[in-house]
Formats: C-alpha cells, sequence, structure tokens
C-alpha cells in the first residue's frame, strides 16, 4: 500500500543563503491513510517548519526546501510531489488535500469579516454550499467544536471572541473541507483543557469518521500519547526517534526523549501537592477579596447598556502572607479578570478588595501571561527594572543599582543583562524578567496571570521552581491563575475554582485535587492530558457553557456551601 | 541612532537620498555663510541673461545675478521653511494624537473631528487661506504649512498609540504606579519614533514642494530674498530666451523631493519591524 505521505530527507533553510541556514536537516518519515503522526519538540526544534514545508506554505515565510522530496498521494491515486510542484497546483492541493490548524488564531481570522461569514467562505469554496445551506453547515460546525450560542455568534467579528473561541473558529473552517491529511500546528496550546480534551475527541472522532490522516505538531507529549499511532521526536531540525507510540512513551531510546518526559509537568491527582507553608486558622489575610463582582456593558441602551457581561459574579476569598491560592478555571471563567481587578485595571467593578499595610507602597505586583508583550522593547533591561522605583519616587542612585544586580542575580539571569533590551532574551530569561521587575517593589503578594503557560516544558519546570524559592526567601504570597491542572498541583496550597464567572469550590489544593466534589471540578480534572492515561476513552462532551450575557439588573441567586473537609467548600449545584 | 544611520547608509535607495540631502544642506550652509560663487543679491548689470559659462556656472537672470548664487540661497530659504513647518506639524500632531488616543472618549471624538476638518481641504488651498488672512511672509509660509500637515501627524501617532496602550506593558506600568507623564513618553512615545520618523522624512518633501508653491504664487518668501519657487515664477516670462532660469531651480526641486522621499523608504524598510525581526 502507498503511504498518504513520505517524506525523504527533508531539508529546509532560510534567509539569503538557505544551506547554510538551515533548520531542518534531513527529516524522513511515512504516513499511512487513517494515521496520525505526532510531532513532538520544543520551540526551535523546527517541527513547524516540517509541517509548513508538505504544503509549501514556508516558502511564503521565506523559507526554502535545500533537498529531499515530499510525495502525497491526491484523491484520484496520483501522486504529488510537492517539492516540485507549481503553486497553481499547490493552491489546489492546500484547498482540498492538506487542511490546516494554526497556532495563532487571532492573526488566522480575518478581522473585518463576522466569523459567520468566514465560515460560510470556507464551505462556499471547497463544498459549493450557498446561502442558507451555507449557513446551516456553518451552525452545525461551530456546534460541533462546542461554541455556546452559536447561532448568535454567527455575526460576531473575531475580536469578540476569546482566544479559545477563535481556536474553535478556526477547527471549524479547516473541518469544512474535509481533507485527506490534516496538519495540526499546536492547535489547542492557548485552549482550555476540557476543550482541548473535547477538540482531541472530535479530531478523533473525526478522523475515524472520514478516514482523514492528520499530523499532530506540539510540544506536549502527554497530549498527543491518547490520539497518535507514530510519534517522532525532533531537535534542533533532526529527528532524533521515531517510533509506534508505545515504544516511544514505555522506552524511549534517546536522552533528549527521556528528558521531555521527565520535564512534562505530570498531574497526579493531588499526590504531589506542595508539603511546606500551611495555611494557619485565624491569621489576618494580606488580601481579602469580598463579593467582586465585574461587569462589562454590551448593547446600548437609550440612557443605558441594556445588558452586561458577567465577568466576575460574587467573588470572594482571602489570601495569607506566604501562601498560593490557584484560580483554574477555562478561559472565559474570570479568573483573569479577577486577578486585574485587584489590580484595579478594569474598569467596572465592585466589591471590596482589602489589603493589610504590606512592606510597601504597593504590596500587590502581577505578572503577566505573554513576556513578549508585557516588556516595553524599546527599553533596555535598567529602564525596565527602574520604573517602579521611579514611579515610587525612588531616586536612580547606587542601592537601586544594587537592588536590580541583586534580583537579576536571585532569579538566574547574568550580571550584563542590564544593558540588554528584551528581545535579547528567550521567553523563559524575559519572564525571569518579569520576576525581577515584580519584586523591585519588595510586595508582599504576587499575582501571577499564566506565567509560565506561555513557555517550553523544560523552561516551565525551572521557573516553577524559581517561583517556589523566592516564594519561601520573600514570603510571598502568590495569586496563581493558570488553566493547568498539573502546574497548579506543584504550586499550590489552596486551589479556587472558578466557572463562569463564579467560585465552584475552593479549599486545601490536595483535598480539590485528590477528592473534587463539584461536576465542573471533575469534569476539568478528568480533561487533564497525561501520558499514562493514553488508553482511556475521550468522549465528546457536549456541556455547553452558559452564555454570561445577562439583562441589566439581574443579579445570580446567592450562592449555598457546602462544607466537604476541613477547609474545602463546594457551591451547591442547583439543577437547572 | 547611529545604527539607523549606518543601515540607511547601507540601503541602495537610503544611500542616495542621504547624499542628496547632504548635498542640499552643505550648498545651504555655504550659502547662509556667504560662501557662494558670486554675492547672490550682486546685479552684474553686463552680464544679462548670459548662459552658462565658466564664471556662471548656472547662467544670469534678468537683473544680472548669479543663477547658481541665488539657488544656493533660495535651497537655504526652501529647507529652513521645510523643517521649521515639519518640526512644528511633528510637535502639535504628535501631541494632539497622542492625547485623542490616551484620553479617549469625547475628546478622541473632538480633537479627531477637528483634524479631519483641516484634512478635508486640498494642502494648497488651506495654505492660501491662511496666507490670505494672515499676510505673505517666511513666517507666515512656516505656520501655514505646519498647520497643513498637523492632522496627518495627529493619525500616524494616534493609531499606533491606541493599540499601544492596549499592550500588557502599559497595563503593567498602571500596576507599578507609574505616572501618566511617564507611560506617555517611555512606553508610547518611544515606540511611536519608527512611525514618526519615516513621516517626518515624507513630510519634509511635501513641505518643500508646498513652500515652491506657495513662493511661486507670490505667497511665500518675498523678492528680493531668493527661494526656489520664487525663481521658478521669475522665469516663466523668460523661458524662451533663457532657459537655465527655469531648468536649474526646477531640478534643485526636483532632486530635493527625490532625495526626502528615497530616505524615507529606506527608513520605512530599516523600521519596519518585520525586516528587522529577520536581521535581529
Amino acid at each position: 500500500m502507498t503511504p498518504l505521505l513520505r517524506v525523504r530527507d527533508l531539508h529546509v533553510g532560510f534567509g539569503r543563503d538557505p544551506k547554510a541556514n538551515e533548520v531542518v536537516k534531513g527529516v524522513s518519515f511515512e504516513l499511512m491513510a487513517g494515521q496520525t503522526l505526532a510531532i513532538v519538540g520544543e520551540s526551535g526544534s523546527g517541527k513547524s517548519v516540517t509541517a509548513l514545508s508538505i504544503n509549501r506554505l514556508v516558502d511564503f515565510g521565506g523559507g526554502q526546501i535545500t533537498a529531499g522530496s515530499i510525495h502525497f498521494q491526491r484523491s484520484d491515486g496520483s501522486v504529488l510531489d510537492v517539492t516540485q510542484a507549481d503553486e497553481k497546483t499547490l493552491r489546489r492541493v492546500r484547498g482540498s488535500g492538506i487542511g490546516m490548524i494554526f497556532q495563532e488564531p487571532m492573526t488566522s481570522l480575518n478581522p473585518v469579516h463576522t466569523i459567520g461569514a468566514q465560515i460560510e467562505e470556507a464551505f462556499r469554496l471547497n463544498r459549493g454550499l450557498t446561502g442558507a445551506a451555507g449557513r446551516q453547515a456553518a451552525l452545525d460546525v461551530l456546534d460541533r467544536v462546542r461554541i455556546p450560542d452559536a447561532k448568535s455568534r454567527l455575526a460576531y467579528y473575531p475580536h469578540q471572541l476569546s482566544g479559545g473561541m477563535r481556536q474553535r473558529v478556526m477547527i471549524a473552517m479547516a473541518l469544512a473541507s474535509s481533507p485527506r491529511l490534516l496538519i495540526a500546528d499546536e492547535p489547542t496550546t492557548a485552549l482550555d483543557v476540557t476543550v482541548q480534551a473535547q477538540i482531541m475527541a472530535l479530531l478523533a472522532e473525526l478522523r475515524a469518521e472520514t478516514g482523514m490522516s492528520m499530523i499532530f505538531i506540539t510540544h506536549d507529549i502527554g497530549l498527543v500519547a491518547g490520539i497518535a499511532d507514530n510519534i517522532m521526536v525532533m531537535q534542533q531540525g533532526v529527528a532524533v526517534e521515531q517510533n509506534q507510540i508505545d515504544a516511544v512513551l514505555d522506552n524511549p531510546q534517546h536522552d533528549y526523549t527521556r528528558h521531555l518526559l521527565k520535564a512534562v509537568p505530570h498531574f497526579s491527582a493531588g499526590k504531589a501537592v506542595r508539603t511546606d507553608g500551611h495555611r494557619v486558622e485565624g491569621r489576618a489575610p494580606i488580601v481579602s477579596v469580598d463579593d467582586l463582582v465585574v461587569r462589562f456593558p454590551v448593547g446600548r441602551g437609550l440612557f443605558r447598556a441594556k445588558a452586561a457581561v458577567h465577568a466576575v459574579d460574587g467573588v470572594s476569598f482571602d489570601l495569607q502572607p506566604g501562601e498560593t491560592l490557584a484560580i483554574v478555571g477555562e478561559s472565559g471563567s474570570g479568573k483573569s479578570t479577577t486577578a486585574r481587578a485587584i489590580l484595579g485595571l478594569n474598569s467596572h467593578q465592585r466589591g471590596a478588595i482589602t489589603t493589610a499595610a504590606g512592606r510597601s507602597r504597593r504590596p500587590i505586583q502581577m505578572v503577566f501571561q505573554d513576556p513578549f508583550a508585557s516588556l516595553n522593547p524599546r527599553l533596555n533591561v535598567e529602564a525596565l527594572l527602574a520604573e517602579p522605583a521611579i514611579a515610587n519616587g525612588q531616586r536612580k542612585d547606587a542601592a537601586l543599582h544594587e537592588r536590580m544586580q541583586f534580583l537579576l542575580e536571585r532569579v538566574g539571569l547574568p550580571a550584563d543583562a542590564l544593558e540588554r533590551y528584551p528581545h535579547q532574551f528567550s521567553g523563559g530569561q524575559r519572564q525571569r524578567l518579569c520576576i525581577a521587575r515584580a519584586l523591585m517593589l519588595n510586595p508582599d503578594v504576587v499575582v501571577l496571570d499564566e506565567a509560565v503557560s506561555a513557555l517550553d516544558v523544560s523552561v516551565q519546570a525551572r521557573v516553577l521552581d524559581l517561583l517556589v524559592d523566592l516564594q519561601r526567601e520573600f514570603n510571598l504570597a502568590y495569586l496563581f491563575i493558570s488553566h493547568d491542572m498539573a502546574v497548579v498541583e506543584r504550586i499550590a496550597h489552596r486551589i479556587a475554582v472558578m466557572f463562569a464567572g463564579q467560585i465552584v469550590e475552593i479549599g486545601e489544593a490536595r483535598g480539590v485535587l485528590a477528592d473534587p466534589q463539584h461536576s465542573y471540578t471533575k469534569r476539568l480534572i478528568a480533561a487533564v492530558p497525561a501520558v499514562e492515561r493514553r488508553n482511556q476513552h475521550f468522549a465528546v462532551d457536549m456541556t455547553q457553557v452558559p452564555s454570561l450575557v445577562r439583562q441589566a439588573g439581574y443579579e445570580p441567586p446567592e450562592a449555598r456551601w457546602r462544607q466537604a473537609g476541613i477547609d474545602h467548600q463546594v457551591r451547591v449545584e442547583v439543577a437547572s | 541612532m547611529t545604527r539607523v544611520f549606518g543601515a540607511l547608509w547601507q540601503h541602495p535607495s537610503g544611500r542616495v537620498g542621504l547624499f542628496i540631502i547632504g548635498l542640499y544642506l552643505t550648498l545651504a550652509l555655504l550659502g547662509v555663510l556667504g560662501l557662494t560663487p558670486h554675492p547672490a543679491l550682486k546685479q552684474f548689470m553686463i552680464d544679462r541673461l548670459t548662459g552658462p559659462s565658466a564664471s556662471y556656472w548656472m547662467g544670469t537672470d534678468l537683473l544680472g545675478r548669479d543663477t547658481m548664487s541665488r539657488l544656493m540661497l533660495g535651497i537655504g530659504q526652501s529647507m529652513l521653511i521645510a523643517f521649521a513647518s515639519v518640526a512644528w506639524a511633528t510637535l502639535a500632531g504628535t501631541i494632539i494624537g497622542l492625547f485623542a488616543a490616551w484620553l479617549g472618549g469625547l475628546w478622541d471624538g473632538v480633537l479627531m473631528r477637528l483634524m479631519d476638518v483641516l484634512l478635508a481641504f486640498p494642502a494648497i488651498l488651506l495654505a492660501l487661506l491662511i496666507i490670505a488672512i494672515v499676510g505673505p511672509g517666511t513666517f507666515t509660509s512656516v505656520t501655514a504649512i505646519a498647520i497643513v500637515y498637523t492632522p496627518i501627524f495627529a493619525r500616524v501617532v494616534r493609531g499606533p498609540a491606541l493599540s499601544l496602550k492596549q499592550r500588557d506593558f502599559v497595563d503593567a506600568a498602571r500596576t507599578f504606579g507609574s505616572s501618566q507623564r511617564y507611560i506617555l513618553s517611555r512606553h508610547l512615545l518611544l515606540n511611536l519614533v519608527a512611525p514618526l520618523a519615516v513621516q517626518v522624512t515624507l513630510a519634509l518633501a511635501w513641505a518643500l514642494l508646498t513652500e515652491a508653491g506657495l513662493s511661486f504664487l507670490g505667497l511665500g518668501t518675498q523678492p528680493p530674498t531668493p527661494s526656489l519657487g520664487l525663481m521658478l515664477a521669475e522665469s516663466k516670462n523668460l523661458m524662451q530666451q533663457a532657459p537655465w532660469l527655469m531648468i536649474f531651480p526646477a531640478l534643485t526641486i526636483m532632486l530635493g523631493i527625490l532625495g526626502f522621499n528615497l530616505t524615507g523608504d529606506a527608513l520605512r524598510d530599516i523600521l519596519d519591524p518585520r525586516t528587522q525581526r529577520r536581521t535581529a
């Protein structure tokens, strides 16, 4: 049987002299029809470039295939060498033969068209569906990728959707062409675990239905464990190991594969929680939040907004010095909004946020998710670190310089870093820089908003270790916002689970993870991907996230809480 | 800064543009210092309307004044007006655009609608209107051209400023309690330097042309001070007897605009973040 795809000794280079700047250095693999290949590696390993070469999209990024062949079997049985094909043939192949889902959902959608129009366009081009049939197909496919209020969402523009929603739209569009080969380039990296599990289940189901092959690019071995047939591990442009999935996972041959498998944060349902630093009952909290409400008005009435998005609805918790409270939940659950509210960055909030007198005038500091966006690219490290101090009336003197040096060394950056600019650092180093900057004012509380989510797994593990060390050294309290249960398990003392703007379960980490009580917490924990759970069957869970848009004046019913253990409270679920 | 100049010199059209601008600045400086081949205002009555020759490289005019010397002074005059007016337009436009973006809401609406009104007039017509009210002269030309080009700068600044305002590093600055002044200057303005630099170079070319146009109509620089547009105007009746009187000022204007445009294009290539990332 001829394979659907046969790649032989592929070399891809960039720049003026592609032969000298090779990013992919001789990769070979085969893919049978209906099979799934996972390409695993950290950023810079050449996994995306390899995948982009298969439909020659790499040409548009300045890359060039310098050697090797890519044979793709088309639907009529003929075999096409993609490396030699002309642009016209390639366009046809990209449309119906090879579908693609990209990593970056914002830039892949056209911001001036509604998502409905864009999905209908995909159906019109690929299946010739127009008018009502196209609209119905768009509606169905949106339902399949679990977008709540699918009907009204068709009229939304990309910027009105969250990152997770946008990626679901992208996946819906790729599905429109029912391709023979689907290349998914880190498609679920930006998604929540429950959605991620659903998308994986959905892709697996689609594969079974249509006999479509898949190439799945990811940095997370645990994620592909359940879906891939074969796996290829890449490092610096070379495939260091490729074999059947069980062979690689159970008996890795190459050192790098072993390293990757070890670095992946393992979720162990509460067995790996921290044992240091316990909450002392009755101790005065450093921050306490009482009945926080954040609503963003939508839809203009004559005098006031007709409705509001209830982003955060009645959230209360407190944080003691030196402890970590992790807030977990899906995108749109209000966890980031809660974090921003504590720093006063929202415009429509009410409720009491009480902060005890801290060590400095600004006892709460924040580290953002994207280390590339949260540092001004035009300022050097010295100016970046000095900013919080200057803002609080300090002078740029020897003492300040000493503190900068101390913190840089403490977060593990070289001493000569002060002169350099953000773009000269890697993602992990930049996040260390952000942490150092947050510590400049000697705060009591650091809000970490998905602070390690954008980092590679091995970098992530080191930054987490650093955070734990810093917490002990400076007696910091962390408010750790994350969607990643495995990461949360490593750093949290207590966990609050948020769903649709409300806390549904809060308590000591071990209790919440080992014995989840609320149905949403259970679902969240069940969705965590792991190497050990690869033989579990994922079902497409079509549970809808409730719409958060409410009529003006709506107040949610008062929450009733149930005690599930010492320091473990669960919101009583109301049957709906 | 030196990095940008180095890159400009490496860029093919940037090098030509920089060379032309450098040449013009040198000529203008020599003119201002009085180091012209002949005194610019002196009338050599015997040599009236002489063609280009060894002693008058670009010929003489109806009053026997040396064209080349007058051109050198004229370049100085035109450049002075162009640079001064663009400097004012940049300053005013940046402040207006920045505040419109930062304050938002009503302020944004009022300021930008005002800019739209100015932008709705053709540049030369608006300049004419202003001069008609105030009366001609060097200072009026500077003011008129500055007002005409302010809205362009306001727009160039407002767009990127709006997106910068939403960036995480601005939120981060808020969490430290940085002052508005600090955020506006270090986080917004510093990131606007690149688009502004490109716009300034291109605006210099337009300002040069507008100044020439106004002087041609007799509304800019007043005689006997030489200016490129004025020299063109004086030559128009002698086009047949003394074509050099028209050719040299016209070439000077064209070459000057070409110089600024080439530099502007090169700057845009160099400062474009996409090309920058590839070289970094």
